[in-house]
């Protein structure tokens, strides 16, 4: 009978597959337990979505756990909801914080949840970029002042009978419609919406050479591929851009941050110091950056080959 | 019947005059823009706010001030994240995490592939038995094992939770009139409130983890459960509810014994429709760290690493199809509950050994419990799919830049114009007529409504751009409806080629596209079209196909043999006779285009979608995000009233 047969080449199958056996789980050593003995405790570190802060993160959270012996939990949030982990005790760090003014308000000085724990040594710089071939073919495009000649290039099937200037990440506060306003740029802002469609056009208006302006800021990866020329905007000046509708100058150069929980700052536990201490330049950043986007290594191993490489630096912050 | 019949010569002499003055209002319409263009259109710039925007702001910081002394939080919504979390974190030690103390999960892969295809097997049959052993063998092969077993667990959780409370839900629905009118507005606004908008306040209600990710999918795939069940119960016959209770049946049994088993297939696509749903959230809800293949997909692109997010994003396709055949077959065999074979019950037994067995390796060896790292082929998925996509982005970029620019120079920024430059009133008026000589008095009053709620809204004018997309983007989707459509339904071979392709197109996170396409059109108002078509073009095009195969063989035998060409064979009995298809694929393209809002803000459309996703990202715009999210209902709801209430389907209703 069918049923039998099958029945029979099912049992020894089964039990074929018993016997031979193989390695059995838990034999081997598990790994990881090594550094229990030190009083860290799990370290919850905010990762927000750009290859920047990943690289930060990394880092930190690396020599966390080899160094101090932590249990990392990485959270994967946007800005604002890592923000809101202070509140609800599940973030203990953000360690890339860029201005964010109102958060640090609503946090900081309202509920009285997180703290500052000083600057990450990163400078972050906002503006308006072109690709390189156009600042090479007409030099005189990185002036404001000369943007109105070429608004006609930058015509788009959205920016109607005006030059498009092309905004990003919606994560970022962008003064852009003022700006054009204010400087009598005949532009029209026209929103991308997210960080990776403006890399996509940067990319493709490079490579096709077609002629693209738009919101752009470093660090970040891709200028080590495409190295994006600044136009430069009015000086900035201490509160010209107080009134959002006025606003005639450039972006303030950003102070990036370290924030941190309140009960984790209170706590002043190893990873605390860590996090308080860390600080590297944008260069330092930029090299991580780039093993993780262009040499596609994993976090941990580009963080692994950065601290190898600068005993230095990280021993400068285990030592506070 | 008599009522269809009877109604037929009326609504035929109505239908002569109606295309005249939809025409008609059309042309007053543009005759009229040209005088008062440019006044009163209601326009906001993107950083401005409204009262009500600021409002909303307040209300979220209230509550976020508020979390952990309210007592609603300390005992309601803690609790309900508890055991949420309990869940998720369960199945995840049982498939996908170290648990336990043990380095591996409690089942190795050999472990959950045996038991997909047994109970595949006993639920379904053989051929998808095979299928769904081969889909996770495959999952493993692409590298993804891990990440796949975290999304299924999320998703098994998200499911059963969706179920428990859904099927209850829909049984009631069925049963009672008034509670079907109650939910319906409920599970449209479940549907198409955009999950950005929702996904903050979740945090602050739930916490960030695995609770507050499976309630972000749940809010989105228990509707269909709901919907499913009700229709189910209502589409029993009244006949066999009737004889059970001249028996003198009680409702318990009357319920049970009756209208469950009958309505059981219809449960059990619904049960299908959860599972899509659920899957199609996966990317959105790694925005809140929901582990799994979200998180490869969004990690990837950020670095724009296209072939890394395309084999992550087939994982999540490859989960789809599997759950989608296993549930399918299994819907079918309920349908089909002859008196199984005599060597079933011991096959079962035996198979159910063999599949324990499988499971106690995996738990007990190594080899059975991690997958194997000698055969990966998911690094070269990902190098297959960069080179169509540079290629792509090389060689056709003239041709889809051409495309772009037709379609909208000839037809997107003329319609915007009409719509976005004429003046509220204008629009309004127009509206209003339009849906009560398409859809009658009740549509036009529903649309009334929806108008006066976009205008509180604040956000009049970007409403307008994005409907001016969503019309064009339903066109084309329609297009393509008609004719692959057309196509799949006369020709079973074709359909059995495009339908793979077509499931991809519904399950494969747009995330995963939106480099190549923004690589392609730029970053315009035509990406966000297109990705919006990519995703509702195949539910319009499946629908089309059965609406065509459900026309009886006799009626196209005899308009072959009357010597019709195949031109007018399609034209003037095959398209007629599948108006009702055709009516609802247009709904629903409309329902799943409206859907992809958000998506076409992160790719340039502007408008709604942008609004939505600066919501999610700057706290100070948060109360305007979720005003342009009621604007997305919004239009969805009327337009989908309006269409509904022109569908023939709908004649027949009312009891």
């Amino acid at each position: 009978m069918k049923s039998t047969r099958i029945a029979a080449a099912a049992t020894i199958t089964a039990l074929a597959l018993t016997a031979c056996g193989g390695e059995k789980v838990g034999e081997t050593t598990t790994p990881g337990s090594a550094a229990a003995a030190a009083p860290c405790g799990t370290f919850n570190l905010a990762v927000n979505p750009w290859v920047g802060y990943e690289a930060t993160a990394a880092v930190i959270a690396y020599v966390a756990e080899k160094d101090l012996g932590c249990t990392v939990t990485k959270k994967d949030l946007k800005e604002e909801i890592s923000w809101q982990g202070f509140a609800t005790g599940e973030v203990d760090a953000i360690v890339e914080n860029w201005g964010h003014d109102d958060l640090k308000k609503k946090y900081i000085d309202e509920q009285k949840v997180a703290v500052a724990a000083g600057s990450t040594g990163n400078k972050g710089i906002i503006g308006w970029y072109v690709p390189p071939w156009m600042a090479e073919k007409n030099p005189d495009i990185l002036d404001h002042k000369n943007l109105n000649k070429y608004a006609a290039q930058f015509k788009t099937s959205e920016s109607g009978d005006k030059g498009q200037l092309l905004d990003g990440d919606p994560s970022f506060v962008t003064n852009d419609e003022a700006l054009v306003k204010n400087l009598k740029l005949d532009y029209k802002v026209v929103y991308a919406g997210s960080e990776t469609a403006l890399i996509t056009a940067f990319r493709q208006a490079e490579s096709k050479k077609t002629p693209l302006i738009g919101y752009f800021y470093e660090p970040q990866w891709f200028l080590a591929e495409v190295p994006l020329k600044k136009v430069s905007l009015p000086a900035y000046t201490a509160g010209c851009d107080a009134d959002a509708a006025k606003v005639a100058c450039d972006y303030p150069e950003y102070d990036l941050d370290k924030i941190v929980s309140k009960k984790f700052a209170d706590a002043n536990g190893p990873a605390y110091n860590l996090v308080k201490n860390f600080n590297w330049t944008n260069d330092d950043q930029n090299v991580v950056a780039k093993y993780i986007a262009q040499d596609k290594m994993s976090a941990a191993d580009a963080a692994k080959k950065w601290v190898e490489a600068n005993p230095d630096k990280v021993k400068a912050w285990l030592a506070g | 019947m008599a009522v269809t019949t009877l109604a037929a010569p009326r609504s035929a002499g109505r239908r002569i005059g109606r295309p005249v003055l939809v025409a008609a209002v059309l042309l007053a319409w543009v005759v009229l823009w040209i005088p008062v263009h440019g006044m009163h259109t209601l326009g906001l710039s993107p950083a401005d706010l409204t009262p009500l925007h600021r409002w909303l702001n307040d209300v979220n910081d209230t509550v976020g001030a508020n979390r952990d002394s309210s007592p609603v939080f300390l005992y309601f919504f803690n609790e309900i994240r508890a055991a949420i979390d309990a869940l998720v974190t369960f199945l995840q030690d049982l498939i996908a995490q170290p648990s336990y103390g043990r380095p591996v999960p409690v089942l190795g892969w050999l472990g959950v592939v045996a038991l997909v295809a047994y109970v595949s097997w006993v639920f379904g049959n053989w051929r998808v038995a095979l299928l769904a052993a081969g889909g996770f063998v495959l999952l493993g092969l692409q590298g993804l094992w891990t990440e796949s077993m975290d999304t299924l667990a999320l998703t098994l959780a998200a499911v059963a939770i969706s179920l428990l409370v859904g099927i209850p839900l829909g049984v009631w629905a069925g049963l009672s009139d008034r509670f079907h009118r109650l939910i319906t507005p409920a599970l449209d606004f479940m549907q198409t409130m955009p999950t950005f908008v929702y996904l903050a306040p979740l945090t602050l209600l739930f916490l960030i983890g695995p609770a507050s990710a499976t309630i972000a999918t749940l809010i989105y795939a228990m509707p269909p459960a709901i919907r499913l069940t009700a229709h189910g119960i209502r589409s029993v016959h009244p006949s066999a509810v009737e004889a059970t209770e001249s028996l003198g049946a009680t409702g318990r049994q009357k319920l049970f014994k009756v209208l469950l088993p009958l309505s059981k297939r219809t449960i059990v696509l619904g049960v299908n429709q959860t599972i899509m749903a659920a899957l199609s959230m996966v990317t959105i809800a790694a925005l809140i760290d929901a582990p799994g293949l979200g998180k490869s997909v969004v990690k990837a692109l950020q670095t724009l690493d296209v072939g890394t997010a395309f084999n992550a994003g087939l994982a999540i396709v490859v989960l789809a199809i599997v759950l989608d055949r296993v549930t399918t077959a299994a819907g079918d065999r309920v349908r089909r509950t002859g008196p199984s074979s005599r060597l079933r019950r011991p096959l079962v037994a035996l198979l159910g050994i063999l599949a324990a067995a499988c499971c106690y390796m995996s738990y007990t060896y190594v080899w059975a419990a991690e997958f194997p790292d000698t055969y990966r082929i998911g690094g070269a998925i990902s190098r297959g799919a960069d080179t169509v996509t540079v290629w792509a982005q090389d060689h056709l970029f003239a041709v889809t830049d051409a495309v772009k620019n037709l379609v909208t120079y000839a037809l997107l920024n003329p319609l915007q114009a009409l719509l976005t430059e004429s003046p509220w009133w204008l629009v309004a008026a127009v509206a209003v007529l339009l849906a009560a000589l398409i859809g009658g008095v009740r549509a036009a009053v529903v649309t009334a409504a929806c108008l006066a709620l976009l205008i509180g809204t604040g956000l009049w004018q970007d409403a307008m751009t994005t409907l001016a997309m969503t019309i064009v983007a339903t066109l084309l989707v329609m297009l393509l409806g008609i004719v692959l459509g057309v196509w799949m339904g006369r020709n079973r071979h074709v359909d059995r080629i495009v339908r793979p392709v077509l499931d991809a197109g519904q399950t494969m996170p747009a995330f995963v596209y939106l480099v190549p396409f923004v690589a392609l059109f730029a970053a315009t108002r035509f990406t966000a079209i297109v990705a919006a078509v990519v995703f509702a073009a195949p539910v319009a095009i499946k629908i089309v196909a059965d609406g065509v195969r459900g026309i009886p063989a006799t009626t196209v035998e005899a308009a072959t043999a009357a010597g019709s060409s195949t031109w007018q064979l399609i034209t003037k009995v095959q398209l007629p006779m599948a108006r009702r298809s055709l009516t609802l694929a247009a709904n629903q393209g409309l329902i799943y285009v409206l859907s992809m809002v958000v998506v076409g803000g992160l790719v340039g459309a502007g408008a709604l979608g942008y609004d939505v996703v600066a919501g999610f990202s700057q706290s100070q715009l948060y109360g305007k995000g979720l005003a342009a999210g009621a604007a997305i209902v919004l239009l969805g709801i009327m337009l989908d009233r309006i269409a509904r209430a022109s569908s023939p389907s709908n004649t027949r209703k009312g009891h």
